[in-house]
């Protein structure tokens, strides 16, 4: 009998292909999970940004780790509402993220600072905090580019959103 | 009704295509490459959304319509865009100068769009604020920065206000299915938005110290893109998008 518990655990195996340190979970994709039958389910999954362009391939990639799995019936539904936002990305997927090199989010977006370009981002290579925003568009639309004034790396920035 | 719904959504649909179609034309070719990943990122944002809008659409007008069939199986009379998104690049201040307008005006107009009664539109608007938040940080620092820049810059930014202006008033005026879907709460007025759009750039422009026109009642604007009216620009922008389609109907990838 599937269980949405089962299926959460398989799903622990799909990655974010931009960045495949974290699990789509680690991520705040996945938005709900229905039972439909005894191989068939109905995934809910949402957008990082409007234009993402891994939404198609992780999409795929949840098709493809369930069938693996037996579930053959695999529906797969966008929701808009609410918003993705950083917020639901896990605490796991955020030290994950540090130690592959982007800086997480270091802020929740509840508590909005009244100007983004104030907020400390630590160098994830060496910890300082003497780092300056380069661009606030990085190599993918929810990254902002930085870099380290010790360090003198450039990095990517997962930004609060 | 749902005629008039379906229009609605193209409409703003068509706005976001086009704006990111033009935007992908600086891939590659950005002044640095800062500059060029925050163009095409902006332009992907507005794909983004344009087929958030197309979607919708094919579901409520059914008959096998898809969200491609509205970008690549209409022609120039249909499409709904304001004339400013497709008139062509230009220098980098001439296409910063167009976002800037725009992105004010998306700022404002999703912020009052979150509350359509419309939940699809709704959830749309909600989800492209966000992003255009960005957009329109980007394109305000860029106008302050070269407006109160060199010499050069300045002069770069006045001719590209003098260019463009007479193509915001477009964006104010509401068209047949705008005031029909305003009427069930499903749209913004647009004309609502002008002093709020007004504060956002004479703040901006006079912290870049640039002159901009007076605003008088009854000044007279370039118009036709909402009513398919365009300039001639578009059927290039078209030409280019369509031509898979046309070559070979029906082709996926
Ligand atoms: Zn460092």
């Amino acid at each position: 009998m599937l269980t949405k518990e089962i299926i959460l655990n398989y799903l622990e195996a799909v990655t974010d292909p931009e960045i495949p340190v974290l699990t789509i979970q680690d991520m705040g994709i996945i938005r709900d999970i229905k039972i439909l039958g005894e191989d068939a389910v109905e995934i809910f999954i949402t957008p990082t940004y409007s234009g993402c362009p891994a939404m198609s391939a992780i999409a795929t990639n949840i098709r493809l780790e369930l069938i693996s799995r037996g579930v053959s019936n695999v529906k797969i539904s966008e929701q808009l509402s609410p918003a993705w936002t950083t917020d639901w990305m896990s605490e796991a997927g955020k030290t994950k993220l540090n130690a592959y090199g982007i800086a997480p989010p270091q802020y929740r977006t509840k508590q909005n600072p009244e100007n983004e370009q104030d907020v400390v981002v630590p160098c994830p290579l060496c910890n300082s905090t003497n780092t300056t925003l380069l661009s606030q568009f990085g190599s993918t639309a929810c990254k902002a580019l930085y870099k380290c004034k010790d360090c003198l790396e450039p990095f990517d920035y997962f930004k609060c959103h | 009704m749902t005629n008039d719904k379906i229009q609605y959504i193209l409409q703003l649909a068509d706005n976001s295509l086009i704006h990111g179609h033009r935007l992908s034309e600086w891939c590659g070719h950005g002044p640095i490459l800062e500059v060029d990943m925050a163009l095409t990122n902006i332009a992907l944002d507005n794909i983004g959304a344009a087929r958030s809008f197309y979607q919708y659409a094919a579901e409520l007008e059914g008959q096998c319509k898809t969200e491609d069939s509205y970008p690549y199986e209409r022609d120039i009379l249909e499409f709904r865009n304001v004339l400013l998104l497709e008139l062509p690049n230009g220098e980098f201040s001439d296409t910063l100068m167009k976002c800037f307008f725009f992105d004010a005006f998306q700022f404002h107009f999703y912020t009052a769009l979150q509350k359509s009664t419309d939940e699809r539109i709704a959830s749309i608007a909600t989800k492209s604020l966000k992003e255009v938040t960005y957009h329109l940080r980007f394109s305000s620092e860029w106008v302050i920065r070269l407006g109160d820049g060199t010499a050069e810059s300045k002069q770069k930014m006045q001719a590209a206000i003098a260019d463009f202006w007479t193509y915001t008033g477009e964006l104010f005026d509401a068209s047949a299915a705008e005031k029909a879907m305003m009427s069930e709460g499903v749209a913004v007025d647009p004309a609502s938005l002008r002093p709020l759009w007004e504060k956002t750039i004479a703040d901006t422009f006079e912290e870049a110290t640039l002159s901009y026109p007076i605003q008088k009642d009854g000044a007279w604007f370039q118009k036709g893109g909402k009513t398919g009216i365009h300039t001639e620009y578009i059927g290039f922008i078209l030409a280019e998008m369509q031509y898979m389609q046309k070559s070979y109907p029906g082709l996926e990838w």
